[in-house]
């Protein structure tokens, strides 16, 4: 693995000469003028507010969503590259679903000891609820977001597995839109695999997975908080281009546990959920009783297989941080293979020789919590201040089962377009996978995150992280 | 389509038509107001606006002065009216933004730029809570043109579907709610037997019954004759040529109802009680309804359609 010292950028790998995936960008970025990179730059934005959030932005009181920095330049991954991450995707994916099948089910991988059983039992997102219960095809995770980072030329690893509800696949589209748009000459010379298809291929994935008590043309919603929520522009976007019912909780109904919406017309049955709330507020009678988001009976008629809610109640359990130090032995526990996608080597502070190595190295490791995301309550050791590092240490001190040290990657960089001119900058990439009953999709590309800060290594958007279009190239033919 | 979706359609609608209704009802009152006593100008004019804009409650709740400074405030600025312009706008954008994908951009867009707009005028309100005269004018025509660029672009680019029609359903009966309540407020200066020989005191009563309902000219185009009450009374109940009369409002009503009823196969309360009114509509004559009561006609109409309102929510929105 690649020290801090040796960066790798996907344009120019390891200081020698552009990488044959990049060479008609960095010819075409040689050749363009900086001022039409800029006023390209203005143009994106302009875009962005028109096609993209308009909605929610422009003066809003709340100012609950504001755009995310788009970057111009695409980010590159060659077919070859491609076809690898995607094969590790799928089969982390598919080793998910099997964990939380059994995790709900049979519990084999806890007899056998790969997983301790209290990871699994004390975790926040086990839900005692669904043990038991199985869910149609037994598919727990339709929607997963998997955070992929590279360091260098051969290996991608696995950041994070999201397999809650993740977000971030509006951006993945409408970035493509507005590159197409700004940007016609370069997808004349280069064979961009295309991603409009991911809204046909959630909707087939959604309806793949409908309760056998559903008609033959299953009705499907998407279910969201309400337009206060900070994604609910990501909600309506894809209700949208899915074709299907933007419902709030208000909206649905249960009658001997039949969830039903409220229609014009009346009642009409609804057979499948995406959900895009938490476990928590679904519904009041089985969670949080203080829920108005959800549905009171939901659960009761989701466990009489008359629903499906995708994602299923209780995945959290497997994109736990601590969960994910066991995603190897996982992988190899049901698939009985190697894992494609590395994980990045992580100390348990749970076990004592692991805490004593990340106390004493706390200024060079990033340290999380294990149930934290969004870049919220993490050390990036070489970046904090003294302070920091202590007040961490006394955390870890207290309670050091509720957080995991990583040593501290350097992401791979991709150029990207400054006023200044075009700069290295740290990336990652979540691409989506699609589970149902007729199997796993992934539409190639993903979103590419970009800290656009200038050594920053955090790509959140809630920590002032940008995005870019990702490019799959089919190949450099003519 | 949801029940939500078209209650938030229907509502979108209904208050985009009640803040310009609103903006006409201050435009008038003052114009009546600064008008000489010699001339009709009387001193109760604000109250006959609260009561043209159903806020005599709400207003009297604040236990203020109902003076030109007060009313004009507690319509177009106050947060505590529920009905107030700003809140109207306000609320139709709410409404609005609850159902974005069931609307086009350029529908959006007027609504939105004109809520920015009227943030703008909300800014520069003075410390007694009052525009400068010439920027509540400007303010009230701003309301207008943005209520006519929200209806002119649901018109030129909405499918034709429920979501439509449940739009132009709110559209109307809060059209038909307006007309009948000037009606209702100024229906004494139209009774007959107030003697009108030429220049009467009453002729710009009249005149601002009218203008509220952006009617006057059409009355000309309509009658070619001077301004006659009954005629008044006329056009804005009985003319199916006048875009605002009760019965051009109904007309559009059991339209919009019919196709709905259509489409959904099933026909309701609302399409039948909708389709009564309109027939008894049709029908009536102005002298009849003089000799039986104007003010009991308006009032039965406005019942009616407050009735057809709840009917339409019944079957349709909740």
């Amino acid at each position: 693995m690649a020290g801090p010292g040796l960066r790798f950028d996907e344009m120019g790998g390891q200081g020698e000469a552009v990488r044959q995936t990049y060479e008609r960008l960095a010819q075409w970025l040689n050749d363009t003028p900086a001022d039409l990179l800029a006023s390209r730059r203005r143009q994106a934005e302009l875009l962005f507010r028109r096609i993209g959030i308009t909605f929610a932005v422009y003066g809003d009181k709340e100012a609950t969503e504001r755009l995310i920095p788009f970057d111009i330049v695409p980010r590159i991954l060659s077919r070859a590259e491609w076809d690898r991450l995607e094969k590790g995707l799928i089969q982390r994916v598919r080793a998910l679903n099997m964990f939380l099948a059994d995790v709900y089910g049979a519990r084999e991988i806890l007899r056998a000891g790969i997983v301790p059983a209290d990871l699994v039992y004390k975790n926040p997102g086990y839900r005692p609820e669904m043990a038991g219960r199985p869910v149609p095809h037994d598919v727990y995770v339709h929607i997963a977001g998997i955070d992929i980072i590279r360091v260098d030329e051969r290996d991608f690893y696995v950041l994070e597995d999201n397999a809650r509800t993740p977000s971030g696949v509006s951006y993945m589209l409408e970035n493509r839109e507005v590159m197409m748009r700004l940007f016609p000459e370069l997808f004349a010379n280069h064979r961009v695999a295309p991603v409009e298809n991911y809204p046909d291929a959630l909707l087939a994935t959604l309806r793949s997975v409908a309760p056998r008590t559903a008609g033959r043309d299953p009705a499907a919603v998407l279910l969201t908080p309400g337009q206060f929520n900070s994604a609910y522009y990501e909600h309506s976007f894809l209700a949208d281009k899915l074709g299907v019912e933007l419902v709030e909780g208000r909206d649905l109904f249960v009658q001997d546990d039949v969830v039903y919406m409220r229609t014009t017309e009346g009642p009409r049955r609804v057979d499948v959920i995406y959900r895009r709330i938490d476990d928590d507020f679904l519904d009041p009678l089985a969670f949080r009783p203080d829920s108005a988001l959800g549905v009171p009976g939901l659960m009761h008629a989701y466990q009489a297989g008359n629903v499906t809610l995708c994602n299923a109640v209780g995945t959290g359990v497997a994109d736990d941080k601590a969960i994910y130090t066991y995603m190897p032995d996982v992988i190899r526990f049901y698939l009985n293979e190697e894992p494609i996608l590395k994980n990045v080597p992580t100390w348990r502070c749970r076990e004592a020789d692991a805490l004593k190595y990340v106390l004493d190295n706390l200024g060079d490791l990033v340290v999380k919590e294990v149930n934290g995301s969004g870049g919220y309550g993490m050390l990036v050791g070489p970046h904090a201040s003294k302070a920091e590092i202590e007040s961490f240490r006394a955390k870890l001190a207290r309670d050091p089962a509720n957080f995991i040290a990583q040593p501290t990657l350097s992401l791979s960089t991709v150029p990207t377009s400054f006023d200044e001119g075009v700069r290295p900058r740290h990336v990652d990439l979540r691409p989506f996978v699609l589970s149902g009953s007729d199997g796993v999709r992934v539409v190639p590309g993903g979103l590419t995150r970009v800290a656009m800060k200038e050594g920053s290594l955090v790509v959140n958007s809630s920590q002032g992280g940008g995005t870019k279009d990702t490019w799959v190239l089919d190949d450099l033919g003519a | 389509m949801l029940s939500r979706t078209a209650d938030n359609l229907y509502w979108l609608a209904r208050y985009m038509e009640r803040a310009d209704y609103l903006a006409r009802v201050v435009e008038v009152t003052r114009r009546m107001a600064n008008l000489p006593r010699a001339y009709g100008g009387v001193a109760t004019e604000w109250d006959s606006a609260l009561i043209s804009s159903g806020a005599e409650e709400a207003f009297a709740a604040t236990g203020l002065e109902p003076n030109e400074t007060n009313v004009t405030c507690f319509l177009t600025f106050d947060e505590n009216n529920p009905s107030s312009i700003r809140n109207c706008i306000e609320l139709a954008r709410t409404n609005a933004r609850a159902v974005r994908t069931a609307l086009t951009h350029e529908m959006w867009e007027a609504i939105n730029g004109g809520w920015l707009e009227i943030r703008r005028f909300d800014a520069r309100r003075n410390g007694q809570g009052m525009l400068d005269a010439e920027d509540l004018t400007q303010f009230l025509e701003l309301v207008k043109e943005v209520s006519v660029q929200f209806d002119g672009s649901a018109y030129r680019t909405m499918l034709r579907n429920d979501a439509y029609w449940f739009s132009r359903l709110g559209m109307y009966v809060e059209r038909a709610d307006n007309t009948a309540r000037i009606l209702d407020v100024k229906y004494h200066v139209l009774l007959p037997d107030v003697e009108t020989i030429g220049g009467s005191l009453d002729y710009f009563q009249w005149t601002s019954v009218l203008r509220a309902v952006s009617a006057l000219t059409a009355y000309h185009w309509v009658y070619r004759q001077s301004i006659k009450p009954w005629l008044i009374a006329d056009l804005l109940i009985l003319k199916a040529e006048m875009p605002r009369s009760l019965l051009s409002c109904y007309e559009n009503i059991s339209h919009f109802l019919d196709l709905i009823g259509k489409a959904y196969g099933r026909q309701g309360l609302a399409q039948r009680q909708a389709r009564q009114l309109y027939a008894r509509l049709e029908h009536a004559r102005i002298e009849e309804i003089f000799q039986t009561g104007l003010h009991e006609f308006i009032t039965a109409f406005i019942d009616d359609n407050n009735r057809i309102g709840g009917r339409i929510a019944e079957q349709y929105l909740v």
